[in-house]
């Protein structure tokens, strides 16, 4: 976790997402998907930034499928963010850091 | 604002061999390489959305589409290039030093090479947006996993179509490719692939009407071009690879296109009409389409910049 992402598993998933004081995000990725490795970069910029008041995760589908289909995540990336163990957004497919921070401003202090 | 001696828009294996090239020429590119997305249109450009290369010398094992340019990208920033992970937004190349636009930062430049590439034309169907990403995808390397053991559609009929559906057999029970004519327009190697693939069935001259399902694709409307009869295909992945657009919305009224929007370059060299612009891979080439023409041709307008500049500045 040393660029601030959390990693997720299929044992770790459901505590980790009810029980965190902010909202997460999460990144479901694999090694196989090219778009997922470029974003996976702004992705640690954000969880730098945001510390305190984002949490960033990544949840590699390969390797835990079951909270995939769960979520019925179809492409990836799929970024889910959680708030009180409930989804409260979706996003699908990769996007230049701009984009994100606008799709991510409801979770964000307002004076960023 | 910053100067560069030369700005180069776009970051796929033309852009990249001309950063290569300009790098090593002392001549301090940056290359504005774009935005992470799911569509072609992205750092990398089409090799980011494929698996296996097979056909580029000197891989004679093969390599991974985004490995191959993750290699090119490390190779241009060993020799200087400078790298800007965003879009261009505007365009100024009425004079000299021409201006790019980055939202609200400008970046001035002596030469400009565009290679912008080209990205994957969508199906244009109104349930396009609401399915994107729930079994309607743009790229079977990202989602080709998630319908292992299911029934699904490729539409197209050439390289990329045949490519997409063959590697979609590692997955799906099966896999429907869905052409509007009679016969395939990929190369004989690619054809055989798909015609001798238990799994690929195809279906010919058929187009793609309506997308059924709300929250995710639970079926695909086909319609025969040559009877007009309507059926509905069963499927719950949707893959599209039915040709692809240049990129050249930026460069509207300022560059000489064709109808096609394709940039149009001096034959035999990267000049565009303006002197100092120059133009290489996909974004100028409906022909070839390759990673190596591509790269080839990065290195053409890599070398008119550099020659360019050396008759025009100082």
């Amino acid at each position: 976790m040393a660029d601030g992402i959390v990693t997720l598993t299929t044992s770790t998933f459901d505590e980790a997402v009810a029980s965190s004081d902010t909202p997460v995000l999460v990144d479901f990725w694999a090694e196989w998907c090219g778009p997922c490795k470029m974003i996976a970069p702004i992705l640690g910029e954000i969880a730098s930034e945001q510390a305190g008041h984002l949490t960033i995760a990544k949840l590699n589908v390969d390797e835990n499928p079951d909270i995939a289909m769960r979520f019925n995540v179809m492409s990836i990336p799929t970024l889910l963010v959680f708030d009180g163990g409930e989804v409260r957004k979706r996003l699908v497919g990769a996007k230049g850091k701009g984009q994100l921070l606008q799709e991510l401003n409801e979770f964000l202090p307002t004076s960023r | 604002m910053s100067h560069h001696h030369v700005v180069i828009i776009g970051s796929g294996p033309a852009g990249l061999t001309a950063a290569i090239y300009t790098a090593r020429a002392n001549l301090q590119p940056l290359v504005i390489e774009g935005e992470p997305s799911s569509t072609s249109d992205q750092p990398g450009g089409q090799l980011m959305l494929t698996t296996e290369v097979e056909n580029f010398p000197g891989f004679p094992e093969g390599i991974m589409g985004p490995e191959l340019m993750m290699r090119f990208r490390e190779q241009a920033a060993r020799f200087g290039a400078e790298f800007l992970t965003e879009k261009v937004t505007a365009v100024d190349f009425s004079e000299r030093p021409f201006r790019v636009h980055v939202r609200d930062r400008e970046f001035t430049a002596d030469a400009v090479i565009v290679s912008t590439g080209a990205q994957s034309l969508m199906l244009g169907l109104e349930a396009e947006g609401r399915l994107l990403g729930h079994g309607l995808s743009t790229c079977a390397t990202c989602d080709g996993f998630f319908f292992r053991g299911h029934e699904i559609a490729v539409v197209g009929g050439g390289d990329s179509a045949i490519e997409e559906a063959t590697f979609l057999t590692k997955f799906a029970s099966k896999v429907t490719l869905i052409h509007r004519r009679d016969a395939l327009r990929a190369s004989k190697i690619m054809q055989d692939r798909a015609l001798s693939n238990p799994k690929i069935e195809m279906l010919w001259n058929s187009t793609v009407v309506e997308l059924l399902g709300t929250d995710k694709l639970e079926g695909a409307i086909v319609r025969n071009t040559i009877s007009d009869e309507l059926t509905t295909l069963p499927v719950t992945g949707l893959f599209v690879a039915i040709g692809h657009r240049p990129n050249t919305d930026l460069f509207k009224g300022v560059l000489d296109m064709e109808d096609t929007g394709y940039l149009v370059t001096r034959p035999g060299s990267s000049y565009t009409n303006i002197d100092g612009v120059f133009a290489c891979g996909d974004v100028q080439d409906h022909t070839y389409r390759q990673a190596i023409t591509a790269a080839g041709s990065g290195c053409t307008a890599a070398i008119d910049t550099e020659r360019w500049l050396e008759a025009n500045t100082h």
